[in-house]
């Protein structure tokens, strides 16, 4: 199977019923973990062609041919992200991190100054279960300011 | 007191921050070796059985397989997976495979193969036969259900590691009652006389990062473990006890860890992929899937508890009995200290009694383990007596903050049920003034149900409840710590304490820089490998801040005294001559210098600028000189290790404050506001005390309002997925809002207290008395769902 993943070229074999998740972890890329097994946790958001989907319900064969994106894809985009979580100690165990940036960013894309409810609708599908959200809310905030 | 800080009491980043969030190689699934096994678990589908025979010929022969084990291929002997110091009150009652099954999900066969697929395959091809018994599922029913025969451990190597008031032919693991003076005759005195009984059900920790260990052998022959684990060092020795080996031939390394809560303070994965390295030689991992971490981990133990309480006209509690029986499920980890947590830190916040008593039982069934989950056992107790408490204020006419500030111990006061410590430091009073302020009670609060309507039949009500925790565990618990000055003019601090998330390794390097009088970017903290680490019972029972802490300013504080022995020696004067500013050692301007200045009638900036000119370069020497003095063969290298165990465990204090909405329709609550008011004596990091306090906020709110474990009635888990286990989004906590009340904690790194565990207990009463506070619907169970409010509201 061939596809673009943070702007290389790919081609690696894999199984019919492979996640995406796994391929992309056989490709080195750490960031991307799993958290649930039933699309539930949002830990393994990565981007298909821009858009953000589930890796680990996501057929890697499904990504033949197209743009795949994990936070090594965006590294400036992630690094502000990063940098205000970090400043409010809103990582805590970092493990749902890198999906909740990847949600983080496509809004930021998607939405132009969305309301609170907005924010919370569109990364509802993300769960933390360190931070109780509170600081996460702090640092989208600052992000739109 | 001094709070003049300038590392600690501040808002400062971890220092891994970057390296998690941004896909860094460093969790423990990261770091498998390319040609690990993938290792299997075969469970049991029934809840009480005997294996009679595990048939593998088959399955051997899928192509990959490498090895499959069964009971007979393991030792013979029972261990614990519980991580707790070594003697202490954990039953040996588990093996890693056994003859018994004892919950739906207990491991029959370990299965080792070149690939997943190879060793799901063969999976289905191992045939087990079973005796199947009747279980014991409602923990009610555990000793009625021992005398017909129903015995969850029958077996006779069971070991009690000392006497815990266990007796098995009952199902009972442990028991103990504690108390002071004539409890009857002191409740039947009183005005007003309650008795309740609320349950708790098992609540998932729900970490983000799954159970997972890898094991291989090491360049000397170790078996080695890397594990996403809270207890590195009990982990050693686990694996030893459980393999027959010595520790010196173990090794356990942990990375980081994505979430614990709790969960990861007992041995879960490791012993599967240990005994299949040591059986085959060969790397091994092992990773649990959602449904394993659910059904086959631990949960947080299921209670009931009954709470007698009697007080006078002015809500004096006068009496308390706290009754608590505990579901231990299959395994004992950690029961018998998570029972008496529900009394001993529940009791003492009613400090004025005449007579208390606490009593407990803890009784095994075959459902999923209990195990430690933040709160540990407090959490269960806050809520009963809280919601005891709560029904007190209502049946006396009283306001709830007002009942809590009469009933408070006193700094200086013993706390009888708590141990009989001393409080020393305690800010809950102004913690619930300040709550109440936050939340508005006094304009919001009124007594009576149905007082504040915000739509056709939607009402809105209040609660609050108080509560305390502990810091470590007194005269057992030893954390050690280890700091050097390198030759590069920085430190490198070693600690066992096992960073899980919450931050440790910054706050405990934060408390190191304050003393050394430097930034935290110049202490590289080292942690966790039992090979290089210092001693550390784990992170667990609230105590890095508090008890590691200790260890660190004192191992800091004698590694500075060195440096200043040593600076004295190499700038030819005596150590009281010198002085240190964290980055150059200098001689103290003397006496008759400063003399001869103000002799001079010289002003402030002048003196400055001579007494600098004096403390001129040949007069100093640099962290960095030192520290390449101290590796150049002629000087001693500069290190120190100091150990800390608690001779007290100050207890941390929260008022917890919810609004809630419902709707009489629907039962149908909304979370209107939630407001904690924390005393954790100084607050070390604000960020993290802060993100601390809202996660263990929220992870309350799930539990009392939507997490709960249901088990079949064949005793299968129904809830082990996110898809039935809800934990809270961020759509369904809207608000939560902290503030600190810091109290100084005189035996606390600057007066610090501990905070993981107690931000989590509150919640609970609070959002069941404001639901009861709303419309009058009184909830004994958690989870408050909405059918259980319905239900209440049509039955009332």
């Amino acid at each position: 199977m061939k596809f673009e993943l943070n702007g290389k070229k790919i081609d690696i074999n894999v199984a019919a019923d492979e996640p995406l998740l796994e391929v992309l972890r056989r490709c080195n890329c750490y960031s991307v973990r799993s958290g649930c097994d039933t699309s539930n946790c949002g830990i393994c958001t990565v981007w298909v062609d821009d858009r953000p989907i589930l890796s680990c319900s996501y057929p890697a064969a499904r990504a033949e041919g197209k743009k795949v994106t994990t936070i090594e894809g965006v590294p400036a985009e992630a690094h502000e992200v990063m940098e205000l979580l970090a400043n409010e100690g809103a990582d805590q165990c970092g493990y749902c991190s890198p999906g909740f940036i990847m949600s983080v960013i496509a809004m930021k894309r998607d939405l132009t100054n969305p309301t609170e409810q907005e924010i919370n609708e569109y990364l509802a599908g993300n769960l933390c279960r360190c931070t109780g959200y509170m600081s996460q809310a702090r640092v989208l905030e600052k992000l739109w300011s | 007191m001094d709070k003049n800080f300038k590392v600690v009491n501040q808002h400062i980043a971890k220092t891994d921050a970057f390296s998690i969030m941004g896909g860094a190689p460093v969790y423990t699934g990261d770091l498998v070796p390319g040609d690990a096994l993938t290792v299997k678990i075969l469970r049991s589908p029934y809840a009480f059985a005997k294996v009679l025979e595990v048939k593998k010929d088959i399955a051997m022969k899928v192509p990959g397989v490498v090895c499959i084990l069964s009971h007979e291929d393991v030792p013979l002997h029972r261990m614990s997976a519980a991580g707790s110091s070594y003697p202490g009150n954990n039953p040996y009652d588990r093996r890693i495979l056994d003859s018994i099954v004892r919950y739906v999900g207990d491991p029959v066969a370990i299965i080792a193969a070149e690939d997943e697929k190879a060793a799901e395959k063969a999976m289905k091809l191992v045939k087990v036969s079973y005796e199947v018994m009747e279980p014991v599922l409602d923990f009610e029913k555990a000793e009625e259900m021992a005398a017909g025969g129903a015995v969850v451990h029958p077996e006779d190597n069971y070991v009690f590691q000392m006497d815990i008031g266990g007796d098995l032919q009952k199902n009972i693991l442990s028991q103990d009652a504690i108390g002071e003076g004539d409890f009857e005759a002191e409740y039947n005195k009183c005005e007003f006389k309650l008795d309740e009984t609320y349950y708790t059900c098992a609540n998932q920790q729900a970490m983000m990062e799954t159970f997972r260990s890898f094991s291989y052998y090491d360049q000397s022959g170790r078996l080695t473990i890397v594990s996403s684990t809270q207890i590195t060092f009990h982990v050693r020795r686990l694996i030893a006890q459980a393999l027959g080996l010595s520790q010196a031939k173990v090794r356990v390394i942990k990375p980081r860890i994505g979430g614990g809560f709790g969960a990861k303070q007992s041995m879960v994965t490791e012993p599967y992929a240990a005994v299949v390295t040591w059986k085959t030689g060969r790397p091994a991992y092992v990773c649990f899937d959602r449904h394993e971490s659910f059904a086959c981990g631990n949960t947080r133990h299921g209670f009931r508890v009954r709470v007698r309480l009697g007080a006078d006209r002015t809500g004096l509690v006068k009496a308390l009995w706290v009754d608590s029986l505990q579901n231990v499920g299959a395994y004992g980890e950690h029961a018998v200290n998570v029972a008496g947590l529900s009394g001993h830190k529940t009791i003492p916040l009613y400090a004025k009694t005449s007579a208390w008593k606490f009593t407990e039982k803890s009784v095994y069934t075959n459902t999923t383990p209990g195990g430690a989950f933040r709160g540990f056992g407090a959490t269960q107790g806050c809520f009963a007596v809280e919601s005891t408490v709560n029904k007190l204020a209502m049946l006396a006419g009283l306001d709830p903050t007002e009942i809590r500030l009469k009933n408070l111990p006193e700094v200086g006061q013993p706390m009888p049920a708590y141990y009989g410590e001393i409080l020393q430091s305690c800010a809950l009073p102004d913690c619930i003034r300040t709550g109440r302020k936050m939340i508005d009670w006094d304009n919001k609060y009124k007594s009576e149900p149905f007082s504040t309507q915000v739509g056709p039949h939607r009402y809105r009500g209040l609660g609050m409840a108080v509560t305390m925790q502990g810091s470590g565990l007194t005269n057992l618990d030893c954390c050690t710590v280890t700091i050097r000055l390198d030759d590069g003019g920085f430190y490198t601090m070693g600690i066992g304490a096992s960073d899980m998330g919450t931050g440790c390794d910054t706050i405990l390097a934060q408390m190191a820089a304050e003393v050394l009088q430097c930034d935290v970017d110049r202490i590289v903290v080292n942690g966790v490998d039992t090979t290089s680490s210092p001693y550390d019972k784990g992170s667990y029972a609230s105590s890095t801040t508090y008890v590691t802490g200790n260890a660190t300013v004192r191992a800091a504080k004698q590694l500075l005294d060195k440096m200043m022995a040593e600076a004295a020696v190499q700038l030819g004067v005596e150590q009281s001559e010198v002085e240190f500013d964290g980055d150059r050692f200098f001689v103290k301007a003397g006496e008759e210098m400063l003399q001869s200045m103000k002799n001079a009638g010289l002003n402030t900036y002048e003196k400055t600028q001579a007494k600098e000119g004096a403390e001129s370069e040949e007069r100093s020497l640099s962290l960095e000189e030192l520290g390449v003095e101290s590796v150049n063969g002629q000087r001693d290298f500069l290190t120190a290790t100091v150990s800390f165990s608690g001779q007290s465990s100050p207890p941390p204090f929260v008022a917890g404050f919810a609004e809630v909405e419902v709707d009489t329709e629907t039962g149908e609550i909304q979370l209107i506001d939630l407001v904690g008011v924390v005393d954790c004596g100084t607050v070390i990091n604000k960020n993290l005390a802060q993100v601390q306090a809202e996660g263990g906020f929220m992870q309350g709110a799930g539990m009392a309002l939507y997490e709960q474990v249901v088990i079949a009635d064949d005793g299968r888990l129904s809830t082990d997925s996110f898809m039935q286990y809800k934990i809270p989004s961020r759509l369904d906590v809207p608000k939560i809002r902290i503030a600190f009340e810091e109290s100084y904690e005189p035996t606390g790194p600057f007066g610090a207290k501990s905070i993981g565990e107690v931000v989590i207990n509150t919640p609970s009463p609070a959002i069941i008395s404001a639901i009861k506070n709303a419309v009058g619907a009184e909830i004994h169970s958690l989870p408050a769902t909405a059918e259980k409010v319905y239900n209440a509201l049509k039955n009332k």
